[in-house]
C-alpha cells in the first residue's frame, strides 16, 4: 500500500513514518507539512492511503477530505477524539489514531486498512464482471439491429468508411467510424491499440514485440499506445 | 511537578537507535520554535493563535510522558480559544521544564 503522511508537526510525521517502516505492506512515498502541497501531489499521483492530521493551521485535514473527489483510504491522526468521531461521516475514513500512537494500535489500524482496501477491490471486480455479462452493444446491419455482448467481441477494425466487428462466431461490417464505436465500448474491457484497431483486452492470447494475438488475429501495437498497454497488463 | 521522560520514544524505537536519535533531534529542533511562537502569541494577546500552538505542543507533552501537563494543555487550549489566558503561568512552567530536559538528552 503506497501511503503519504500529512502533518504540520515534524515529530508526529517521524512517528508515523517510523511505524510504517515496521509494516512491510506499507510504503511511505511522500511526507507533507501542509495539506495544500499534498493536494497538488495527489492530483498527479495515486496513493492507497493517507495518514492525515486533522488539526493543521489554515487548511485542515477535514478540508482536505472534502476537497478530494475520489479520496483514497484515510486514517486520521489527532489529539482530539471529538474531531475524529465527527469525521467518520466520510466514507473514505477508515480509522483514527490518537496521539501519541502506539505500535499495537497502529497494527490494528493497518488491519482495518487492508480489509477496507480488499473489500473495495472485490466490489469493483464484482461490478466489472456484472457489467461484462449484462451489457451489450447493438449494431445496425441492413436495417436490422443485432445485439453483440461485449465479451463476444474480439477486435474492431477500421476499414475506410466502415468498421469490421470481429466476434468469436462471425464478423460484421458496419457503416460507422472507429471513434464512434470506441465511445460506446467500456474502457476497462476495450483498448485502442492502434490507429485502426480496438481490441478486447480480455481476449489477448499473447503479446510479441509490436503485435498482440487475439484468437487468430495478429493486431499491430502502435508505438504511442504501447506504454499504456504495458501499464494495464498484470505483469509478473 | 511531573518529570519528562523518553519511555514512549524508547518503546516505539525498539532497537532502532538511529530512529531514536533522529526523533530526539527533531524534538530538540521543533520544540524551541513552537515555544517561541507560543510566547509571541501570548505576549501579543493573540489567544486564538496561541490556542493552535498549544495544540501542537501538547503532543510533545504526551510524547514526553507528561500526563498531567497534557491535561492542563487540553484545558488551556480550549480557554485560549475563548480568549482566556489564566493558565499561562502554569503552562509556562511546563515549557521551561521541557526546555531544560531536552538539553540533558
Amino acid at each position: 500500500m503506497n501511503c503519504i503522511i500529512i502533518d504540520d508537526e515534524a515529530a508526529a510525521r517521524a512517528v508515523v513514518s517510523h511505524l510504517c517502516t515496521q509494516i512491510p505492506e506499507l510504503d511511505v512515498i511522500q511526507e507533507f507539512d501542509n495539506a495544500i502541497e499534498a493536494i497538488k501531489f495527489l492530483n498527479q499521483q495515486d496513493v492507497d492511503v493517507i495518514f492525515l492530521d486533522i488539526h493543521m493551521p489554515g487548511f485542515t485535514g477535514i478540508d482536505l477530505v472534502q476537497t478530494l473527489k475520489n479520496p483514497p483510504k484515510i486514517v486520521l491522526i489527532t489529539s482530539d477524539t471529538d474531531f475524529a468521531i465527527a469525521a467518520y461521516e466520510y466514507e473514505a475514513i477508515v480509522d483514527y489514531l490518537l496521539k501519541p500512537i502506539t505500535f499495537d494500535r497502529f497494527e490494528k489500524c493497518v488491519q482495518k486498512l487492508t480489509k477496507a482496501i480488499a473489500s473495495q477491490s472485490s466490489k469493483i471486480n464484482k461490478d466489472e464482471s456484472t457489467t461484462d455479462l449484462t451489457e451489450d452493444l447493438y449494431i445496425n446491419i441492413d436495417r436490422r439491429l443485432i445485439k453483440l455482448k461485449y465479451n463476444e467481441i474480439l477486435v474492431v477494425e477500421a476499414q475506410g468508411d466502415y468498421i469490421e466487428v470481429k466476434t468469436e462466431k462471425k464478423n460484421y461490417k458496419v457503416h460507422t467510424t472507429l471513434k464512434k464505436i470506441k465511445d460506446k465500448l467500456p474502457e476497462h474491457i476495450f483498448f485502442h491499440i492502434h490507429r485502426s484497431y480496438i481490441i478486447n483486452f480480455k481476449k489477448i492470447i499473447d503479446i510479441e514485440d509490436n503485435s498482440v494475438l487475439i484468437e487468430k488475429n495478429v493486431i499491430p501495437i502502435s508505438r504511442s499506445n504501447r506504454p499504456e498497454l504495458m501499464r494495464r497488463l498484470n505483469l509478473l | 511537578m511531573e518529570t519528562p521522560n523518553i519511555k514512549y520514544i524508547d518503546e516505539i524505537a525498539g532497537d532502532d537507535v538511529q530512529f531514536r536519535n533522529k526523533f530526539i533531534e527533531i524534538l530538540k529542533m521543533e520544540f524551541p520554535i513552537e515555544k517561541l511562537e507560543y510566547s509571541n502569541s501570548i505576549h501579543n494577546n493573540r489567544t486564538d493563535e496561541g490556542s493552535q500552538i498549544v495544540h501542537k505542543l501538547k503532543h510533545k507533552f504526551s510524547v514526553l510522558g507528561l500526563e498531567e501537563s497534557y491535561r492542563l494543555a487540553v484545558t488551556f487550549e480550549e480557554e485560549l480559544r475563548l480568549g482566556n489566558d489564566r493558565l499561562k503561568n502554569e503552562f509556562q512552567k511546563v515549557l521551561d521544564t521541557i526546555e531544560t530536559y531536552l538539553k540533558t538528552i
